[in-house]
């Protein structure tokens, strides 16, 4: 039977590339210095979305909730086989923390109605905390499986995956709607298909095209089904309360570069000689027996 | 959320599986000890499960005042479901103002979970948890006595404090080897208190068919002389180098997380942030640039000897003595001059 799978994915500023330029000279991050990438979990989660849809048939929906140049994201989702992809952007939803982004992404999910799975990655390379993926089921009241490695089977509406729990793993079994966060070793995320890669490039969210987009262009892209849907706040009746600073329980009180001890360390020459004394010391002090 | 109450309890959840429990729960009773001495109220572990009273003891000898029990056939394997119900009912009955987890697969699967239902703030991998105050900066409103729960952020670049002021429980997760283990007060007492709640199959949706637990094939946290290899050190074959200078010394070898996902050496001798964190008498880190997530690790180690052909590596900083030079020379040569000695 096929399977309706929706996919939460985060733009994210690619932490492990970071320069000497990264930081401002007040210690907060300069996120224009960095470049913005899929998260990575995230693509396992929509590879194993795909493989559902290539198996069994039924369709995969990407959401992302972000800044309108989250739409690259969302193109390459679209190069991968992503059969609809959404923005969700609003100003309002800036400085959201864990709380309130699950908050929103459950309301889109909710306005979307009609799913069977609900898939992202365990953890955002930027926030690491694997928070929103539990969140968001806890608010649509679905079971969840996290750090899921491997689907075992899906036979009608009983699924069974393979849970890394650390130091082993776990088998699990549970019906359909759940939510699912996958791990890196889950699988080897497809490439993008030169194809779709050619049609989707010219895929635009409407906050692409400036403050005013131009109607004929709005309508020219839609045709083409390259539009790419975009809601706000309001379209997915998300109440204010629970969004951006004000829906953020967790508030960051300091962020500091990460201040390293002044250098006093004893240097030790490479040579015979400096090592031998370098060890007579460690024996002196009985750190070595 | 529950509102905010000055008296509220310190709160540590004692994971245990098959009767046995974490060792990160116990960590949690020592730091969870010096904040609840510090606001001046009692310190509690929750303990849901089936045939689990006998850990109370060995909960109170860790520092607990007292242990919250929930006993109940449901109870019996661990569940995000039944355990979010659990804790969320006894959060709204009790009203703590900090509720401590385990950074373990369990804690990050449950945590977010209690979070989520009780509209409360959850701060994931704390590295330090202190009480301090905060300043709002719109409106100058000063908040007292609150939980600061700080972790690196951005890939671990930054330090990020964070708080929670309004939204209680203040929870937070820690990973494991993070806080030092307690002592054990074998006189310590403490109050056992049998909590009941309210639990249906409905609950319980996933259902658990088998599991496979691995031991860990080292103990990093017990080993006195921690040898640790990072991407430097360029293959597995050469990790050789690591493992000859662990063995002469008598210690353990280890790896960063690069050298981990370079498969230089197995995840169970991870060291750092996401792997384990170490204390040892001696740590030797060759070929490891340093990063903040990596000394996060090792940086309480109480001496550190850092080999890097990088003069201006990170690890320099943290370290107490350096060697810069190629470690392919310099770690022969240490072997050598250690067996000499021997």
């Amino acid at each position: 039977m096929p399977y309706d799978c929706i996919v939460l994915a985060k733009q994210v500023p690619d932490t492990k590339a970071v320069g000497a330029n990264a930081m401002n000279p007040d210690g907060t991050v300069n996120r224009a210095a960095l470049p913005a990438v899929f998260n990575p979990e995230d693509l396992n989660a929509l590879e194993l979305a795909l493989q559902i849809r290539d198996i069994y048939g039924g369709s995969v929906t990407v959401i992302t909730m972000g800044l309108p140049k989250a739409c690259d994201i969302l193109r390459e989702a679209l190069y991968r086989g992503a059969d609809r992809v959404i923005l969700l952007t609003d100003r309002r939803a800036a400085a959201s923390d864990t709380l309130a982004t699950s908050y929103i992404l459950s309301c889109a999910i909710r306005r979307l109605a009609r799913y069977d799975l609900i898939l992202c990655g365990r953890q955002a390379i930027d926030g690491d905390t694997a928070q929103v993926g539990p969140q968001v089921a806890e608010k649509l009241h679905l079971p969840q499986v996290t750090y899921v490695e491997k689907l075992e089977s899906l036979d009608g509406m009983t699924l069974t995956v393979r849970r890394n729990i650390g130091a082993g793993w776990e088998r699990l079994r549970v019906n359909l709607p759940v939510l699912l966060t996958v791990m890196d070793i889950a699988n080897q995320p497809r490439p993008a298909g030169a194809k779709r890669l050619m049609k989707y490039k010219k895929a635009q969210a409407p906050a692409e095209l400036g403050p005013s987009p131009d109607p004929a262009t709005l309508d020219h892209l839609g045709r083409r089904g390259l539009l790419i849907e975009q809601w706000n706040l309001d379209d997915v009746c998300a109440d204010l309360r629970w969004c951006g600073r004000d829906g953020s329980p967790t508030k960051v009180h300091r962020i500091q570069s990460v201040v390293l001890r002044a250098s006093g360390f004893k240097q030790v020459s490479p040579t015979d000689d400096g090592i031998r004394r370098l060890v007579h010391e460690l024996i002196e002090d009985h750190t070595i027996g | 959320m529950i509102n905010v109450n000055r008296q509220g309890e310190v709160w540590v959840f004692a994971e245990q599986t098959d009767s046995r429990l974490s060792e990160v729960s116990l960590e949690l009773l020592s730091k969870g000890r010096a904040l609840a001495d510090s606001l001046n109220v009692k310190l509690a572990a929750v303990l849901p499960g089936r045939n689990v009273r006998p850990l109370c003891q060995d909960l109170i000898a860790c520092g607990a005042d007292k242990v919250y029990l929930v006993e109940h056939d449901l109870l019996a394997d661990y569940q995000a479901t039944s355990y979010a119900r659990t804790l969320c009912q006894l959060i709204e009955k009790h009203q703590p103002q900090i509720v401590l987890y385990g950074a373990t697969a369990l804690g990050r699967d449950l945590a977010p979970r209690v979070a989520s239902a009780l509209r409360a703030g959850l701060t994931a991998d704390c590295t330090d948890l202190q009480i301090g105050d905060y300043t709002v900066p719109q409106s100058q409103d000063v908040h007292r006595n609150l939980l600061l729960q700080i972790r690196p952020a951005f890939g671990g670049n930054i330090i990020a404090t964070i708080v929670n002021f309004d939204r209680w429980p203040q929870m937070a997760t820690v990973r494991e080897g993070v806080m030092p283990l307690p002592m054990r007060d074998g006189r310590a007492t403490g109050q056992v208190l049998c909590e009941a709640v309210s639990l249906t199959p409905a609950d319980l949706p996933v259902q658990r068919l088998d599991r496979q637990h691995a031991e860990k094939k080292v103990n990093l946290k017990a080993a006195r002389i921690i040898v640790a290899g990072g991407a430097g050190v360029g293959s597995r074959e050469n990790f050789r180098l690591i493992w000859d200078l662990a063995n002469c010394l008598g210690g353990a070898a280890a790896g960063s997380r690069a050298a981990v996902d370079l498969g230089f050496i197995d995840h169970d001798h991870q060291v750092g942030q996401t792997g384990t964190t170490v204390r040892p008498a001696l740590y030797i880190a060759v070929g490891i640039s340093g990063a903040v997530q990596h000394v996060a690790g090792m940086a309480e180690s109480a001496k550190i000897l850092a080999i890097n052909s990088d003069s201006e590596a990170p690890i320099f900083q943290t370290a107490h003595y350096g060697i810069v030079g190629d470690l392919n020379d310099v770690v022969p040569r240490l072997i050598k001059a250690i067996r000499a000695k021997a």
